[in-house]
């Protein structure tokens, strides 16, 4: 593969002018050299939102990154050396996200790099990381549908969130499901799987609408929502539409117990901030509760608060975040070294048993086996887990029925 | 499909839509039509009135907390938009390019600035609970439909403000001036009126009544840095439709657009709506090239 595409860089610089060439044959210069793990420290890139929109989710898994990075150095790091963390801001913005996970690979020669949020800073970063063969993880449940070799996917695939979430509705009964989302790709994609799953498991969908990312007003979904007669809501609306949606739901008059809704996009973090009262008693999957009661979840939680405020929360994202530190760490002793190749091999099959959100280990796919979870939001924004998984559950980035035939390239 | 209670109800979120919509637009439909000034940071006045009612519910309690909450909206926002005039706008009269540019920074300042003062994540203005509840007619040929209060509360405020501000143009003297500049600028400036002094009042009410809509708007949805945005698209199609200065073709260019998109979104997704109503006003103005109400004005002809 490394081949392959050196092969390309070479057909690129003879079709292209001096400059080019000589920018190229610098970075090759400078690529070539492993002038990582120097002085008895290395450095590894943190790259989240710490401005803009998504600052408020993205700065927390900065948190928690930092964190376990902390932890690390204080039991006295990995391979006898410090890990440094280079904090980079992705502004929210996918084309800053690019660039900068391009600083932290060539400027500050970083082993490997945390981050991500959005699909969208993903998709940004992706060919990056796949041009200097360096090492992404990122933390965050998306919508699948995708499987690069120098990605680490920790965050939940559909089959881990989405479709768990649908077979406990389905055990309950509920199965006329209205489908809300914002207009974007990951509501796209986790509706079209569902829609696929529901009509197989012999379900009904009784609607489904997409607002425009921060649309504020419901009162034309919430009409329609009243003709469907749902038994649940599958939301996967983004932010503050939340917000809206569920105010306006209670000036309808809808209950949660009249009508339940399942979020996917609603932690600890945002019913904390919307308020729990606005989302109480409706629902939520996630791979992770801050309520899980498990020893090594109950450290982490104080060890978080003890940094970073004892009235702050954890959310699956930021376990997540936590997670890919601690197993990128066991990746690197048990390669006996930094080099991103050898992490990447090494880390799959890597079991964390015992881990804060319980038994986790990564697939040959690169993505992370682990158990769904399905919570109900208390008055106090915490969650009171219902129903989860019998296992971890095995990650599939391509859904059966909604994309046959797919599956991650061979390695 | 199409019962009589669920056509009533979208016709009544309509009416809602539009009322939110007309409190925005009424102070863009002001200094656009009579000084000539594309103002782009029009929906943070809105922003802000959202979060100065937020901030006076934080720190009046009781029953006062809610008619404080508006009159303080109104009144920051005012005296924001004041700021504005004196500071930027005043200095780039008869520049709409330069004017647009400047407003748009300006615009951006104040989302970030409210950004770092109050976090990305909207904040909330909790409705008192007497607009808690709807109204629900459960006999007849509307049962099933459910009018929630908030949503006439706003609607009774946007009747409000438009007739206070019919009644301030029409019958007092600031609004006199009000109508003589915006006729002939010089002439009413070679008679005697303080034209600028005009030209700020203006500016001030219309964002404070953009405070208000801002306010009203917090009843239903959070307030977050950005939701000027998503409202000031909306305000200046209304304005275009409606004709410039005119506070009729306004009233009426509101009610057009708030109505077409509450149908709209039963027969259509939320986003496709949008569409939709982008083409209808493209098929509008061919026909209607000054809008619905076209106003003289030399102001206007001469821009």
């Amino acid at each position: 593969m490394k081949q392959q595409s050196t092969g390309a860089t070479f057909l690129r610089i003879k079709a292209v002018g001096a400059v080019t060439t000589i920018l190229a044959v610098a970075f090759f210069a400078v690529a070539s050299t492993p002038s990582w793990a120097q002085n008895g420290t290395v450095k590894v890139g943190v790259l989240q939102s710490l401005s803009g929109t998504m600052a408020i989710s993205e700065v927390t898994v900065k948190n928690a990154t930092v964190l376990a990075i902390d932890q690390i150095n204080a039991s006295g790091g990995v391979l006898g050396k410090k890990i440094v963390p280079v904090i980079e801001d992705g502004a929210s913005d996918p084309a800053v996200f690019a660039q900068k996970a391009q600083k932290l690979i060539q400027e500050d020669q970083v082993v490997t790099v945390f981050g991500g949020w959005t699909s969208a800073s993903r998709k940004a970063m992706l060919p990056v990381f796949e041009r200097f063969h360096s090492l992404l993880w990122y933390p965050v449940q998306f919508e699948g549908n995708e499987c690069s070799p120098d990605i680490m996917y920790s965050g939940a695939q559909p089959n881990q969130q989405i479709l768990p979430a649908l077979q406990w509705s389905m055990e309950l009964g509920k199965k006329r499901i209205f489908l809300l989302g914002s207009d974007y790709v990951f509501p796209r994609t986790a509706n079209f799987i569902l829609k696929k799953h529901i009509v197989h498991d012999g379900g009904t969908v009784v609607g489904e609408e997409y607002v425009p990312l921060g649309g504020t007003d419901f009162s034309s979904v919430i009409a329609k929502i009243k003709l469907a007669h749902p038994d649940v809501i599958f939301n996967t609306l983004n932010g503050d539409s939340n917000v809206s949606f569920f105010k306006q739901m209670a000036a309808a008059g809808i209950t949660p117990a009249q009508l339940p809704v399942m979020s996917f996009s609603i932690a600890e973090q945002e019913a904390h901030a919307m308020g729990p009262s606005l989302v109480a008693g409706s629902f939520a999957a996630w791979n992770y509760f801050q309520s899980l009661k498990n020893p090594m979840n109950q450290k982490f939680v104080a060890a978080y608060k003890a940094k970073y405020g004892r009235d702050s929360v954890v959310d699956d994202p930021m376990v997540h975040g936590y997670e890919d530190v601690m197993l990128w760490a066991a990746a690197v002793k048990k390669a006996g070294s930094f080099d991103p190749q050898k992490v990447r091999a090494a880390a799959v099959d890597l079991e964390w048993q015992n881990s804060p959100m319980g038994n986790v280990k990564f697939a040959d796919n690169q993505s992370l086996y682990q158990t769904a979870y399905v919570g109900k939001i208390q008055p106090d924004g915490q969650f009171q887990i219902l129903w989860q998984s019998k296992e971890p559950l095995r990650p599939e980035p391509y859904d059966s029925l909604a994309f046959p035939g797919r599956s991650c390239p061979a390695k | 499909m199409w019962h009589f209670p669920i056509i009533a109800g979208q016709v009544f979120n309509g009416f809602s839509v539009a009322s939110i919509l007309l409190l925005t637009t009424l102070g863009l439909a002001l200094s656009f039509g009579q000084m000539n000034v594309i103002n782009m940071a029009h929906g943070e006045m809105l922003m802000s009135g959202g979060y100065l009612a937020y901030l006076a519910c934080k720190f009046v309690h009781g029953p006062a907390a809610f008619p404080c909450a508006f009159l303080v909206a109104f009144a920051g926002a005012s005296v924001l938009g004041a700021l504005l005039e004196v500071s930027v706008i005043r200095w780039l009269y008869g520049r709409p390019l330069d004017t647009l540019l400047a407003t748009w920074g300006i615009s951006l300042i104040m989302q970030q600035g409210a950004r770092s003062l109050f976090g990305a994540i909207g904040v909330e203005v909790v409705a008192p609970h007497w607009l808690d509840n709807s109204i629900v007619i459960s006999h007849g040929w509307l049962a099933g439909l459910s009018l929630p209060y908030v949503r006439i509360f706003i609607i009774l405020l946007a009747a409000v403000v438009l007739v206070g501000l019919v009644l301030f143009i029409a019958r007092t003297r600031w609004g006199q001036w009000l109508r003589a500049v915006h006729q002939d600028r010089e002439m009413a400036g070679a008679l005697g009126i303080n034209t600028k002094r005009v030209d700020l009042i203006v500016f001030a009410l219309g964002s404070g009544v953009a405070g208000l809509a801002g306010a009203a708007l917090a009843l239903i949805s959070p307030v977050t840095p950005t939701v000027g945005q998503s409202y000031i698209v909306y305000a200046f199609l209304v304005v275009i439709v409606g004709g410039l200065g005119s506070l009729l073709g306004t009233t009426i260019a509101a009610l057009l657009v708030g109505l077409f998109s509450a149908s709209a979104q039963m027969f259509t997704s939320v986003s496709f709506s949008d569409v939709l109503l982008l083409v209808m006003v493209i098929v509008l103005i061919q026909f209607r090239p000054r809008g619905l109400v076209a106003k003289r004005s030399r102001a206007l002809q001469e821009a």
